[in-house]
């Protein structure tokens, strides 16, 4: 079948083409122009594509794959950057990984593979889609250590239906490169990518700055009662539960402090003893992959957490997540739910509403 | 496979791949003293009396370049020292790249020069160099360059034709023109890439001062060796190409089949290159409608390719006021030895696609 890969550049998404192409389909590369590449290093006069574009071509010329570069850096700018940036100014911490899962690769990308007469879009993420009763399952990858799941909790059934993610069946990352050394892709041994695509060297802090320069405006450290215990240097530089840069605003009698809600409006970090938090967090823009029902499951509230004991119970707007145990919710964050090896939805975590 | 992109590049004539392979054959340095250096200088000289004729300018004027971005750039640095620059909105990369900070001159709806605007700007200060195409590349449309010719000689204006796309597809005659300077390349009539020229007007043309002066090439006025090969086979395109009229009629009817698909025509109704059409699909993404094409064996192109090869917003159909049909653009440009299957080929595909993506865009 003709099959539409979303190739970035790296090994995974090449080794996805590389593999398909062996298998004998009819594969077509398509790499996204994302952001002014020339632009967002700060070198002057230098290339709008990457060395990954250049990668995604090299790739596709050795397969003998058609291949095309999109450009999608207006939409990437609105869906993803613009967002990301007024998340942090909202007292947020965005998940852009998922705005861009959810915007410019799943609903854009799965809509130029119909208009290309493509069956299927396939991507290098490290997931799986199983077929079920209840149609196409989003599940955990096989290798915990590279499981994307989280991230793509926003998939809808009908992107997913489309779609094909076919390492998450591989045991780990060793065996991708090995197969991408077995095809010969020039890129076998490239380095794996880090944070945050289009920020330079992780300083997230300059791109907020310059789109949102309220939300790197120095501002007052509060307790919970409204005292005044300190000063930080932007709210974009905190999230809920952190407890580096809060300078003397720690401690207080002994008792260590960390960040228990941030307030955009007022540009304050608020404190509170560590080991703080609720047992109820809100969910809005909450996608599916079941019909939607109450549900005793495993929620993740953070890329890197543990799983938590939880009932989520649907409602008009969103879902709410009833905790077992109190924990520190970032709002922007995503809360996805799992069950097993299988995501059943998830949502993004709303600001507490006041008192 | 059908080729429709030949103001990209122009299929290789068989005269000049026939001219390419004895010039390599022919070897020598035409610097050199000895015989094979003679042998390379006669070939070298008799390409350029065979291009000059053909264009209507003297062999001693004209200056082989690189192509016609060099040709463009060099017209841009010899001319314009100490000069206003004046350039039409829908020019070449080559050209506004060169002349950054430029006064613009606007285009109307199908992208022809506003000529009262011209009067306006030249009027407005001291001696300008003013750059503008004969035929753009994206749409095929013509300037009324008589007229231009005459508003900057009236104002002692200098003139910078950019014909690389008119050249061998409408009568292109130098010394008529009225243009203190003229680029053409090899690849765009249907010679190898690497070769382009500059043409000069006899007052300008003995001190031309150099962009590259390496070992004093061309009379001092281009550096390097010149790659004769591909020189000679730019003489022999040169000398063969022509007829191109015969072209609008299959142009004219690969137009009416995709108007008739839901196609809007830019730059339509005016004097336009013979085998250039530039259309608009509403509602469709001019890229996806090039990978579409390209994917049914039909290969035409949209927009300016940047060399990361997506296709950029054209900054030519922006400047015609398209709208939102400068994103929904392609370009078909038919090739000099296109012929009626060549239109039903790219009409067979573009009435699929134009149905499939059509009915989506709604």
């Amino acid at each position: 079948m003709r099959v539409l890969v979303a190739m970035s550049g790296g090994v995974d998404s090449s080794a996805v083409a590389g593999l398909l192409a062996e298998a004998g389909h009819e594969v077509i590369g398509v790499t996204l122009q994302l952001y002014d590449h020339g632009a967002a290093t700060g070198r002057k006069g230098a290339c709008c594509a990457g060395q990954d574009i250049h990668d995604a071509r090299r790739v596709a010329d050795h397969l003998g794959i058609a291949h095309y570069v999109i450009d999608a850096e207006a939409r990437f700018r609105d869906a993803v950057i613009t967002d990301f940036a007024d998340s942090y100014a909202r007292g947020e911490t965005p998940v852009p990984c998922i705005r861009c899962n959810q915007t410019v690769k799943f609903n854009d990308l799965v809509a130029l593979a119909e208009d290309l007469g493509a069956e299927r879009l396939a991507t290098g993420h490290y997931v799986r889609r199983l077929d079920g009763p209840e149609g196409a399952e989003l599940h955990r990858a096989v290798d915990p250590a590279r499981d994307q799941s989280w991230f793509l909790f926003a998939t809808t059934r009908a992107q997913l239906a489309r779609t094909l993610f076919p390492l998450g069946g591989m045991p780990d990352k060793a065996a991708v490169r090995a197969e991408a050394g077995r095809l010969g892709l020039p890129v076998a041994s490239k380095p794996d990518s880090q944070d945050i695509c289009f920020v330079p060297q992780g300083t997230y802090g300059d791109v907020v700055a310059r789109l949102r320069p309220e939300a790197a405006e120095p501002g007052e450290i509060v307790t919970e009662a409204g005292e005044v215990v300190g000063r930080h240097d932007g709210i974009a530089r905190y999230t809920v539960g952190q407890g580096k840069r809060l300078g003397m605003a720690a401690q207080a009698g002994g008792e260590r402090r960390v960040v228990v809600a941030l307030d955009g409006a007022r540009r304050r970090v608020v404190v509170g003893p560590a080991g703080s938090g609720t047992r109820l967090v809100r969910l809005d823009e909450v996608n599916w992959l079941t019909p939607a029902r109450t549900l005793r499951c495993a929620v993740k509230l953070r890329s890197g957490d543990s799983l938590r004991a939880a009932e989520v119970v649907p409602t008009a707007d969103g879902a709410e997540v009833h905790l077992d145990a109190p924990v520190l919710a970032a709002p922007g964050q995503a809360c996805v739910f799992y069950q097993g090896t299988r995501v059943l939805g998830g949502g993004f975590i709303c600001p507490p509403q006041p008192v | 496979m059908t080729y429709l992109d030949a103001n990209a590049t122009e299929t290789l004539r068989p005269e000049a791949r026939a001219a390419v392979l004895a010039a390599l054959d022919g070897g020598g340095n035409p610097s050199s003293v000895h015989a094979a250096g003679r042998g390379a200088r006669r070939r070298l000289e008799e390409a350029r009396e065979s291009i000059a004729e053909r264009f209507g300018g003297r062999p001693s004027d004209l200056v082989f370049t690189s192509g016609g971005t060099e040709a463009d750039v060099l017209a841009v640095h010899a001319l314009g020292a100490g000069r206003r620059l004046i350039v039409g909105a829908t020019e070449h990369d080559a050209v506004r790249s060169a002349t950054r900070g430029a006064a613009v001159l606007a285009v109307d709806g199908a992208g022809v020069a506003d000529l009262e605007a011209l009067r306006r700007l030249l009027a407005e200060g001291g001696p300008a160099l003013v750059c503008l195409m004969l035929a753009n590349n994206e749409t095929g449309t013509m300037q009324p360059m008589t007229e231009a010719g005459r508003l900057c000689r009236q104002a002692g204006a200098l003139l910078h034709v950019d014909a690389v796309q008119a050249a061998g597809r409408v009568a292109v005659d130098f010394a008529t023109l009225g243009a203190d300077s003229m680029a053409i390349s090899s690849h765009k009539l249907g010679g190898p890439q690497g070769a382009g020229a500059l043409l000069v007007a006899p007052t300008l043309s003995a001190g031309l001062a150099p962009l590259i002066a390496g070992g004093g090439q061309e009379r001092g006025r281009r550096g390097g060796t010149p790659p004769l090969p591909a020189i000679a086979g730019f003489a022999a395109a040169a000398r063969a190409a022509g007829g191109a009229a015969a072209l609008a009629v299959l142009r004219d009817a690969a137009e009416q089949g995709a108007v008739a698909a839901g196609a809007v025509v830019l730059g339509a109704g005016v004097p336009r290159l013979p085998n250039t059409t530039c259309l608009a699909l509403p509602g469709v993404r001019a890229e996806t409608q090039v990978i579409a094409l390209d994917l049914a064996g039909v290969q035409v192109s949209a927009g300016a390719a940047c060399s990361s090869g997506k296709v950029a917003r054209s900054h030519v159909l922006d400047a015609m006021g398209a709208g939102a049909l400068a994103g929904e653009a392609i370009r078909v440009s038919l090739p000099w030895c296109a012929g009626q299957a060549d239109v039903a080929a790219f009409l067979l595909a573009y009435r699929i696609m134009a149905a499939r993506l059509s009915r989506r865009a709604a």
